[in-house]
């Protein structure tokens, strides 16, 4: 166990995680430079284009170190994006210390922060780098001191690289094997392991990946999940090596996978303990929790043909994507589709390239909405997160709604500006905190529903970029919620209702009206468009007719051209959805939400 | 269903299409020749006139390649065009030898409409009167405007003054069945200006007269010019008012609105030719560019003077691309066309030919439109208002989404 390390880079999106896995894989034993794929532990091409890893990937690394020992280096991937922060903590978990890699131009920045408080929870030894060193940007200096006075670490332990030029990757892997500890663990105890990951594998079915912390893990054990008490016989187990290398056991310290005939990853839950049926452990791993969606959004096809697929394209993300929920959903202008449950925005996103780069499926995506908890009058309380689903106000005793703890970190200079932002969110500014050269950590509280849209886009924008972000779900606080409902000539469009607080309904059914009267082209009539609460109007908005539509010549040559034309404008009408009589385009649906610049 | 049923389906359907098409057709000449190229036009001409005497012989060999085909021998042609282009900067000889091979290959009746296009700026008394004296019998002059400031704007060759001449001339020439060209909707144009121009045009009192709303085609000088920001285009409801008044100004003084953008003095004088096309008449399109149609086949001959003589010198066809039409999209054409004639759609033809019946059809379109007064259905067609005619487009569209 003494030559074994545990560890995870955390880091802000786009300090150089990736860059960093791949000259650390490329540094040991483990590929020849010639197989090697960049960015070998991103491979799903979306997270690749976006930067961002979703599904955690392991790395075993053999390492000879100076001191002429050889070390088995386990880096244990973690997903980038707080809206898998609990993922996160349960690879952290896994580990023993953790390499905090932080970008020599940028500084600290809100994920920085939020990665290593999850790695001081779990009590992981921390390396500091500085990475980019390279950049003519780079203030090393500034780094420093914000490693000091905003982190609490020790810089002297920094190590300056760059992951770009092969700069201070072999000081890395000696502080992984000297400043790092070994793992502790009982292999004669009754076998403990930590579920952080599983994948799917359309051969062998769902592939868990653990760490175990005492006893140990063989093919044929009959072992048990401690959250749901659900047993299988392990039918192999072993490590990653960029490919799966069979092993006859993981013994206590080491990490690595197992196989067992589980179906779908949804049968497995990160964070869970597994132990053996005839020899359980006594108590189960601290800090499982089994994470709920906490946004809502439906999914329709653009074209009701495509329904089928749809099915079929969900059916199989699910099966790699324990966190995705849905239940079928219906909507009189979209037809047939799914109410789909996000872990936030990113993961909705995700979804939704996912399913129509893969699938090729072309998509209509309603609003994102949270789940509301209401208390009827007659004392019984629904979850509500799907606006259709609302209930009678009349009925309604009261509403409440998810809030979050919000850390965004900025430049001093656009203190005023974020907090204009967080104020119009209804937001609750907690307190805030000035870090070294001018950095301020703002800290609010704030409707979860107030930044499922565009809240991250508008932060982006008030602060020229230089704004970041991170939450973590607190409580569900007291509310008053109304449905606003769109009309588009008197017609009742279910899939455009929102649920939005009473004190924003006619500000947002005013921006839902302006965005459609942008979305919808004009018809050859008037097209009314009213946002409502109940029977009662509260903005409203008119596309004018256009008043020729007619082509001045149509002799020989024309003709041709112009029924070429004709087909092309009935398949463009057939993407189109109609509310009676006018035609709304796929982007309108969720064009509702997004607030004017 | 079986309303439905047979649409794009099965060669009996399109065999009994064929046949039920008249043996009465047109011609069109193609000269693809002007002077100067117009800045708003797209059709196809170059104003590379040294290619014209080549392009007489091709195209008199491709008259002669269409004859031993013998695809059009059981047809009587009673109209011919000719247009392009500016047929008028052709050589008179050039036109009458090009006439001549029309007759000795086609048979050609005797009261046929034979129509030239001419441009008020290439024309003399001789040239008009050897036409007429070739049989030609009817000219069609592109004046666009008789106002000097809108010609300049629409970078024509002419003045207004050569306008009012060329109508004199070509009644002096002997041709009794004129017509003109005139376009609105200028940039800047005031409905006074344009009623100044319909009105010069009545006193002259042609036979025919089309009225054409200036469009911006995609590539043109113009268009990029437009999109550059040169000029502002009148916005859609100064145009509507514009065709609105057109149309009540020309019916007042005894015009017969038959299309869109046309009208006949009588009912009798309207073009022949032209309404060949809204009504599923055959047409034999010669010359580049030039389009042919003989239900349910449209051909189109390639799009270039120069490949055009080229395979003709090489004894190939012309043809550069063809297409047979399936039930649905002679069916989308019918409506299509037919709404863009007073006449509109007729149900006995209608339903002669496509074996429906349209009221039932479209009978959900028909009332919707009807109450909003686009479109009247009469006992005998359905047509659509001068309202409606604004919107055609979009009309058209709707008839078509019943049945595609
Ligand atoms: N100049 C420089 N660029 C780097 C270095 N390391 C990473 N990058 C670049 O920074 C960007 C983000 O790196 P990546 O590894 O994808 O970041 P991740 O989001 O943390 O995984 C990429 O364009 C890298 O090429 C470095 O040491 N120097
Ligand atoms: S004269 Fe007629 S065909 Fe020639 S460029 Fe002008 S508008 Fe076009």
């Amino acid at each position: 166990m003494k030559n074994i390390r545990n560890f995870s880079i955390i880091a802000h999106i786009d300090h150089g995680k990736s860059t960093l896995s791949d000259r650390l894989i490329q540094s040991t034993d483990i590929v020849s430079d010639r197989d090697f794929k960049d960015q070998i532990l991103d491979s799903m091409d979306i997270e690749r284009e976006r930067g961002i890893t979703i599904k955690s990937q392991t790395i075993c690394l053999p390492y000879t170190a100076k001191d002429g020992n050889l070390y088995w280096l386990n880096l244990i991937d973690t997903p980038g994006h707080v809206d898998f922060s609990y993922e996160v903590s349960r690879a952290l978990a896994s580990c023993e210390g953790a390499l905090l890699l932080i970008d020599a131009s940028q500084g600290v920045e809100a994920q920085t922060l939020a990665n290593l408080y999850l790695a001081l929870e779990n009590d992981l030894e921390i390396i500091p780098v500085i990475n980019k060193i390279d950049l003519p940007s780079a203030n090393i200096e500034m780094v420093k001191n914000q490693i000091e006075e905003d982190l609490g670490l020790d810089p002297d332990t920094a190590i300056l690289a760059s992951a770009k030029n092969n700069i201070g990757i072999e000081e890395i892997l000696e502080a992984i094997v000297h400043k790092l500890p070994p793992p502790k663990g009982e292999p004669n105890a009754p076998a403990k392991a930590l579920i952080f990951d599983s994948h799917y594998d359309p051969f062998r079915g769902t592939i868990v990946h653990f760490r175990v912390f005492d006893g140990r893990i063989r093919p044929k054990d009959k072992i048990m999940f401690m959250s749901n008490k659900a047993e299988y016989t392990v039918e192999e187990v072993g490590i990653f090596q960029i490919k799966r290398i069979i092993q006859d056991e993981i013994a206590a310290g080491r990490v690595g996978y197992l196989i067992a005939g589980i179906k779908t990853v949804s049968d497995t839950k990160s964070g869970d303990t597994i132990t053996r049926k005839d020899r359980p452990c006594e108590q189960a791993m601290p800090g499982f929790k089994d994470p709920k969606p906490v946004v809502f959004s439906s999914i329709y096809p653009v074209s009701t043909d495509d329904y089928p697929e749809l099915i079929v394209a969900l059916e199989k993300l699910k099966l790699n994507d324990a966190s995705l929920v849905y239940e079928k959903d219906s909507s009189s202008a979209l037809g047939f589709g799914f109410r789909c449950g996000f872990l936030g925005l990113l993961h909705l996103e995700v979804v939704q390239e996912r399913l129509e780069r893969e699938y090729d499926l072309s998509l209509i995506i309603t609003a994102p909405s949270v789940r509301y908890e209401v208390v009827l009058t007659d004392g019984t309380t629904l979850m509500v997160e799907n606006p259709a689903l609302f209930p009678d106000p009349a009925t309604i005793a009261s509403t409440r709604e998810p809030y979050i703890r919000a850390s965004i970190m900025v430049p001093d200079k656009y203190m005023g500006t974020v907090m204009t932002l967080c104020m119009e969110r209804r937001g609750i500014n907690k307190n805030y905190q000035y870090f070294s050269s001018n950095r301020l950590e703002m800290i609010f509280e704030l409707p979860l529903s107030e930044v499922v849209y565009d809240f991250y886009d508008r932060l982006k924008t008030v602060t020229q970029g230089y704004g970041s972000f991170d939450y973590e779900i607190i409580d569900y606080r007291e509310t008053d919620i109304v449905k606003v409902d769109i009309l588009i000539n008197a017609e009742k469009v279910d899939a455009l209702s929102q649920l939005v607080h009473r004190d924003n309904a006619v500000f947002r059914a005013r921006n839902a009206c302006d965005r459609l009267k942008e979305e919808i082209p004009r018809h050859m009539f008037k097209v009314a468009i009213q946002g409502a609460i109940g029977g009662k109007v509260i903005a409203r908005e008119t596309i004018n007719p256009y008043r020729k539509d007619v082509t001045a010549k149509c002799y020989g040559g024309d003709i041709s051209r112009k029924r070429k034309l004709l087909e092309k404008q009935r398949k463009g009408k057939k993407r189109m959805k109609m509310a009676g009589n006018v035609m709304i385009p796929q982007n309108a649906f969720l064009s509702v939400l997004k607030s004017k610049e | 269903m079986r309303r439905n049923g047979f649409i794009g389906d099965t060669d009996t359907d399109t065999e009994r299409i064929t046949n039920a098409v008249s043996s009465k057709a047109g011609i069109y000449l193609h000269i693809p020749f002007c002077i100067r190229k117009c800045p708003y036009c797209d059709f196809y001409s170059t104003s590379n006139l040294s290619q014209a005497s080549a392009f007489v012989d091709a195209l008199i060999a491709e008259i002669r390649m269409e004859g031993n085909s013998g695809a059009w021998g059981a047809v009587e042609f009673d109209s011919v065009y000719i247009g392009g282009g500016t047929p008028t900067v052709m050589d008179t000889r050039a036109v009458l030898r090009i006439m001549g091979a029309l007759y000795e290959t086609f048979s050609i009746s005797d009261a046929a409409e034979i129509t030239i296009e001419a441009n008020p700026a290439t024309l003399s008394k001789d040239q008009l009167a050897a036409l007429r004296k070739g049989g030609i019998n009817r000219i069609n002059i592109g004046i666009q405007s008789f106002d000097d400031a809108n010609l300049s704007f629409l970078g024509r060759i002419h003045t207004g003054k050569d306008a009012v001449k060329a109508l004199q001339l070509a009644g002096k020439g002997g041709f009794d069945n004129i017509g003109i060209d005139l376009m609105y909707g200028l940039p800047g144009q005031t409905p006074e200006n344009w009623q100044k121009d319909l009105e010069t045009a009545v006193s002259y009192g042609p036979a025919h007269i089309s009225c054409y709303m200036l469009t911006f085609e995609p590539g043109t000088v113009m268009d990029n010019a437009r999109k550059a920001g040169q000029f502002k285009v009148p916005g859609d409801r100064v145009q509507a008012s514009l065709f609105l008044a057109t149309a009540r100004m020309l019916v007042q003084n005894g015009y017969d609105h038959y299309e869109i953008s046309n009208f006949a003095k009588s009912a009798g004088l309207r073009s022949l030719h032209n309404a060949g096309y809204w009504n599923n008449r055959p047409y034999l399109g010669l010359g580049p560019a030039a389009h042919s149609y003989a239900p349910p086949v449209r051909k189109a001959n390639v799009r270039s003077v120069r490949r055009y003589i080229g395979r003709m010198e090489g004894g190939k066809s012309p043809v550069e691309s063809s297409e047979i039409l399936d039930i649905r999209q002679q069916m989308m054409e019918a409506v299509y066309l037919g709404l863009r004639k007073a006449d509109g759609i007729g149900y006995v033809e209608f339903n002669r030919r496509f074996q429906t019946d349209f009221c039932d059809m479209f009978e959900a379109v028909i009332d919707r439109l009807a109450k909003k007064k686009y479109l009247v259905a009469d006992a005998d067609k359905c047509r659509l208002t001068l309202e409606g005619m604004l919107l055609q487009e979009s009309i058209a569209g709707e008839f078509i989404q019943v049945f595609s």
